[in-house]
C-alpha cells in the first residue's frame, strides 16, 4: 500500500499517520469502528470512535464501560495530523464510512454499505476521495437486488399462505440490521405482531430507542408453553435453524432472507422452503455506482472475493487493486 | 407465458409433493386449455427441441449487456446454469412479451427461431429477453435449450390432472401414455369421462410393475395360488396388433416401431387384435435361449436393421400377459384367465412370438430348486404372479414379485459426476446415482467402474452438455440416464441422507432402454435392508 494514510496490518487496516486502526480484529490502542456487526466491532481496545447513531448498538457489543467517543455524521475530528470524519454507509443503524484527510489527500474506507433505501438507517453518502476502499461481498453482475417492495410482497404472500395452511412461518435472517429492516418494511403494511428469537430482542429494542418504526414484536420465550404459532411470523437468526428451539414450531415453513438467495442453486442447497433476496450489502450496480461517485484514482477491494470486480474496473480504466485482510468469515453481516 | 413461469417458479422452490400437486392443479384450472396442454406436455417430461446453442446464448447476452466474455464466464461459473445466468445479468425487461400465451411461443415463435440463421437468431433472442421479466427469461431459455426440469414426476402430473379433472389416475395415465400431442382437444380428452367411442388405440397401457421379493418365499402362502415364470433379462414391452397395424412400445413408453420387423411381422399372424405384455430378447436359435443383453443393445440402436443384423441377432417377443383381446380391455380379469386366452392366441403361431413358459410346482421347494438354474438359462431368476390378480397400473406391491437369483442389483439415475484420476483424469468417471423417494431422486450410491472406454467417452460428452449445476469439480446433471448397479449388500444407515448404505456398488450396465421413472424406489432398498 503506497499511502501513509492506510496500511494493512495483521490486526486490520491501520492509519500510520494518525496511529489508529479501522475495525481491528484484535485489541489495539485506538480504533475507529464502522458498524456494530461482530466481525467489525470487537471489544478490548483502548478507545473507540463511532458514529453517534450507532452508539447504543456499539455499547451492546463493546461493553458498557468501553471508552467510546460518538461523532455526528460529517463532523471532523483529529488523530494527530489526520482529519477524520464518519459518513453514512446505509448498511445498518449507525454504520459509517471513514474519511481520512492528510495534506490535501483523502482516503475513504467504505466499511459494509448498500445503496438501496432502508427505513432503519441514513442512506449512503457518496464522498469524493483519492483512494476508495470498497467492500465487494456481492461483486458479480448476477447480483442485482430486486426492489424491496417486491420482496416484501412475496414475504407477505408467504406469511398469508402459511396462515391459510395453518402452519408457522419462521424467517431466518441476521439479528442485527436485516431483522429490523424487515420489521420496519412490514410496518408499512401491517400492524400484526411478529415473534422474535431471544437473540434479536435487545437489538430490536435499540432500534426502537433510536426512533425506528417497526411492527409490534413479542419474545417467543414469553409465550405460554405449548402455544400454537399457526399462521404467525417468527424471526430467528440462522443459527437457530435445526436447533431444539425449532421444536415448538411444528410443521413450520422456513424462509431465509439473504442476498445469496438470488441464486437458485444456493436456495436449493440451503434447504429452506423459501428464499427472499434481501441484502444489506451493495449489489453489482451499487458497487460500480459508488466507485464512480468516489472519483478516486485508485480503488482497493476488500471483503469477499473481489477478482471479478477488480478485473471489470480495470477494463473500465480504473486503477483497482485487491486489499487482503485476514478478516474471519463474516458470521453476522454476511449476505 | 407469465402464468407458466410463475408455476415453474412455484414448483421449483418447493420440495413438498402436496404443494407441487396443488400448484399444478391450480394452474390447470386457470390457464387457457391450449397453454395448459403444453404445460402438461412439458411437465410430464415431453421432449423439447434444442433451438439455440450455448454459444449463441452467450453471444446474445454479450451483445445485449455489453459485458465482456470473461465476465459472462465468471458469472456462469458462479451460478452454474446458463439460462439462469442470463436471466440474472440482463436488465429486467417490462414483461410485455410475457403476455404472449405459452402455446403461441411453443407452436409459432420457437419453431420459427429454428429456421433463422445464427445472426438473426441471436438478434431475436435479445429482443425477446428485453421484453420479459427475469423469471420469464429463465423459462424461455430453458425451453430454447430443451433442458426444462421441474422436479415433478409424470405420476405427480397425472395426480394433478386427476385432481383437476375428477377422472381416476389410472385412466389419465393411460390416456397420457404413448405419444400425447399437446393440444387443447387432447387436454379436453384427458379430462373427459370415459366415452363409448374412446380411442386409446394408439397408446400402450400403463405397465404393471413387479416389486423385489424380500424375506422368505413361503410367506406368500400356497404356491398353487401363484404363477411362476422365468424373469427374462431383456426389454419389457407391449406389442399391439390393432386393425391391421402393429405397434411396439417399451416400458419407458418409447415407440420401438421399425426396430424389430420380425416381431411386427409375427404380430400380423395373430388371429385377432390384441395387446401383449412381454419381453424383447435377443435369441440364440441353436440353444433356444436368450443371448446376453449386450446383443439386444445392438438391435435397439438400429432403426432399420439390415438382413445381416437380422440374421446374426434375431429377436423374440416372449409374451407373458394379454391385456387386451379383440378390442376388450382384460385388465380387470384374473391372471389365470388372461393367461389362458394368451395361450390360445399364441398356439397356432410359430414365429418370433413366444409364450413365456409357466413353471408348475405345488411346493416352494421345487421352485427354489428351479430358480438355481436361472443363470444357465440366461434369466435373472423367477417371477411370481398371483393367479387371481388383475393387471394393475404402475408399481403396486402384493401381486407381482421378482425373485432374483442375485437380488443385489438396482436401477438408479445418474445425478452427479466428477472427474477421475490417473489414466482417466479429466474424464468424468466418478458417478453418483439416485433412486426415487416419493417424487424426489435421492443419492444412494457412488460408483467408479463398470463402463467400457467407449461408454465412458460417450457419457463424458453427455455430462458436459447436460450439466445443470456445479459444485467445485462436481457436476449435477439432468437426471435422464438409468444405470443398473450391482452391489454386495444394503444396510440401514443413519449417516446417509437416504437412510441406507449400499455396499460396493458397481455399474452393471447402462440401461438406455429405461427412463428415469423406471428407476427403483428407496422403499425397496429399505425393505431389502431390513428384510
Ligand atoms: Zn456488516
Ligand atoms: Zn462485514
Amino acid at each position: 500500500m503506497p499511502d501513509d494514510l492506510l496500511l494493512p496490518r495483521p490486526q486490520g487496516l491501520y492509519c500510520p499517520a494518525g496511529d489508529f486502526f479501522i475495525d481491528p480484529m484484535e485489541p489495539v490502542r485506538r480504533a475507529v469502528v464502522t458498524h456494530a456487526h461482530a466481525d467489525h466491532a470487537r471489544s478490548g481496545s483502548g478507545h473507540y470512535d463511532v458514529a453517534a447513531a450507532g452508539l447504543g448498538l456499539m455499547r451492546e457489543r463493546l461493553g458498557q464501560d468501553a471508552s467510546i467517543t460518538a461523532h455526528g455524521y460529517g463532523e471532523a475530528f483529529r488523530h494527530g495530523p489526520v482529519t477524520v470524519s464518519l459518513h453514512p454507509a446505509g448498511h445498518v443503524l449507525g454504520s459509517a464510512q471513514v474519511r481520512m484527510e492528510l495534506d490535501g489527500r483523502v482516503v475513504v474506507v467504505s466499511g459494509d454499505y448498500k445503496r438501496d433505501p432502508d427505513p432503519t438507517c441514513e442512506p449512503f453518502e457518496p464522498v469524493r476521495c483519492d483512494v476508495f476502499v470498497t467492500e465487494s461481498t456481492f461483486g458479480l453482475p448476477v447480483y442485482r437486488w430486486p426492489p424491496m417492495d417486491a420482496v416484501i410482497d412475496e414475504l407477505s404472500a408467504w406469511w398469508g399462505d402459511c396462515a391459510r395452511r395453518g402452519v408457522p412461518a419462521v424467517l431466518f435472517c441476521y439479528a442485527l440490521g436485516k431483522a429490523q429492516r424487515i420489521l420496519a418494511e412490514l410496518a408499512v403494511r401491517t400492524e400484526r405482531t411478529v415473534h422474535l428469537h431471544g437473540a434479536m430482542l435487545r437489538l430490536v429494542e435499540q432500534y426502537r430507542e433510536a426512533g425506528v418504526r417497526m411492527v409490534p414484536t413479542e419474545p417467543v420465550s414469553e409465550s405460554a408453553r405449548g402455544r400454537d404459532f399457526a399462521g404467525e411470523l417468527i424471526m430467528a437468526p440462522p443459527s437457530a435453524a435445526g436447533s431444539p428451539w425449532m421444536k415448538r414450531f411444528a410443521k413450520a415453513s422456513t424462509g431465509f432472507a439473504s442476498g445469496w438467495m438470488q441464486i437458485r442453486g444456493s436456495r436449493r442447497r440451503r434447504g429452506y422452503d423459501r428464499g427472499f433476496v434481501v441484502s444489506d450489502h451493495a449489489d453489482w450496480p451499487g458497487l460500480l455506482q459508488s466507485v464512480q461517485q468516489s472519483g478516486a484514482r485508485r480503488i482497493y477491494i476488500t471483503h469477499g472475493d473481489g477478482e471479478t470486480l477488480i478485473r471489470h474496473l480495470r477494463d473500465l480504466g480504473h486503477d483497482a487493486q485487491p486489499l487482503r485482510l485476514l478478516r474471519e468469515r463474516d458470521s453476522e453481516s454476511g449476505g | 407465458m407469465r402464468r407458466f413461469a410463475k408455476l415453474y417458479a412455484e414448483l421449483d422452490r418447493t420440495a413438498s409433493t402436496l404443494a407441487k400437486r396443488e400448484a399444478m392443479a391450480a394452474y390447470l384450472r386457470e390457464a387457457p386449455p391450449a397453454d395448459a396442454a403444453w404445460a402438461v406436455h412439458v411437465l410430464a417430461g415431453g421432449k423439447l427441441r434444442r433451438l439455440a446453442t450455448a454459444t449463441e446464448l452467450r453471444q446474445a447476452l454479450a451483445e445485449a449487456t455489453g459485458y465482456a466474455d470473461w465476465l459472462i464466464e465468471d458469472s456462469y461459473q458462479h451460478v452454474g446454469d446458463l439460462a439462469e445466468t442470463i436471466a440474472l445479468m440482463l436488465p429486467p425487461g417490462d414483461g410485455s412479451l410475457g403476455e404472449v400465451p405459452l402455446h403461441v411461443w411453443l407452436e409459432q415463435h420457437l419453431p420459427a427461431l429454428a429456421k433463422l440463421d445464427s445472426a438473426e437468431r441471436i438478434a431475436t433472442l435479445q429482443s425477446w429477453w428485453l421484453a420479459l421479466k427475469p423469471e420469464q427469461v429463465f423459462l424461455l431459455n430453458k425451453l430454447i435449450t430443451g433442458a426444462l426440469r421441474v422436479g415433478v414426476s409424470q405420476r405427480l402430473v397425472v395426480q394433478a390432472l386427476a385432481a383437476w379433472s375428477g377422472q381416476p389416475t389410472d385412466l389419465i395415465a393411460h390416456r397420457l401414455s404413448g405419444t400425447w400431442k399437446p393440444t387443447s382437444r387432447a387436454l379436453a380428452a384427458l379430462a373427459a369421462p370415459v366415452g363409448e367411442d374412446e380411442h386409446l388405440a394408439d397408446r400402450p397401457y400403463p405397465f404393471f410393475l413387479a416389486s423385489p421379493l424380500e424375506g422368505e418365499v413361503t410367506a406368500l402362502g400356497d404356491p398353487r395360488d401363484w404363477l411362476a415364470e422365468w424373469k427374462w433379462d431383456g426389454i419389457r414391452a407391449q406389442l399391439m396388433w390393432r386393425e391391421g397395424r402393429a405397434g411396439l412400445w417399451s416400458r419407458g413408453e418409447e415407440r420401438l416401431d421399425g426396430r424389430f420387423p420380425e416381431i411386427e411381422q409375427a404380430a400380423a399372424s395373430l388371429p385377432m387384435d390384441g395387446v401383449l405384455d412381454g419381453e424383447l430378447l435377443a435369441w440364440d436359435v441353436q440353444t433356444a435361449r436368450p443371448l446376453p443383453f449386450t446383443a439386444l443393445q445392438k438391435r435397439i440402436g438400429k432403426l432399420k436393421p439390415g438382413p445381416k443384423l437380422l440374421a446374426g441377432t434375431p429377436v423374440r417377443f416372449m409374451a407373458y400377459d394379454l391385456i387386451e383381446c379383440a378390442g376388450e380391455d382384460l385388465r380387470e380379469r384374473p391372471l389365470h384367465e388372461r393367461r389362458a386366452r394368451l395361450t390360445e392366441l399364441l398356439e397356432p403361431t410359430d414365429t418370433a412370438l413366444m409364450l413365456s413358459p409357466a413353471l408348475v410346482a405345488d411346493a416352494w421347494d421345487a421352485l427354489t430348486a428351479e430358480r438355481t438354474h436361472a443363470r444357465e438359462r440366461q434369466t435373472e431368476g423367477l417371477m411370481l404372479k398371483r393367479l387371481d390378480s388383475p393387471y394393475r397400473v404402475g408399481r403396486k406391491r402384493g401381486d407381482w414379485w421378482k425373485w432374483k437369483v442375485d437380488p443385489h442389483t438396482l436401477d438408479a439415475v445418474l445425478l452427479y459426476a466428477q472427474p477421475g484420476h490417473g489414466r482417466r483424469a479429466g474424464l468424468f468417471t466418478d458417478y453418483s446415482f439416485g433412486v426415487w423417494d416419493g417424487d424426489e431422486l435421492v443419492t444412494v450410491a457412488k460408483a467408479y467402474s463398470g463402463l467400457d472406454d467407449a461408454e465412458i467417452a460417450r457419457l463424458d460428452r453427455w455430462i458436459r452438455a447436460h450439466t445443470i449445476e456445479r459444485f467445485g469439480p462436481v457436476r449435477a446433471v439432468e437426471p435422464l440416464h438409468v444405470f443398473e448397479l450391482a452391489f454386495e449388500a444394503v444396510q440401514l444407515s443413519g449417516r446417509h441422507k437416504s437412510g441406507v448404505a449400499v455396499r460396493f456398488p458397481r455399474i452393471a450396465r447402462w440401461r438406455t432402454d429405461k427412463q428415469p421413472a423406471d428407476a427403483d424406489h428407496l422403499d425397496d432398498l429399505r425393505r431389502l435392508a431390513t428384510g
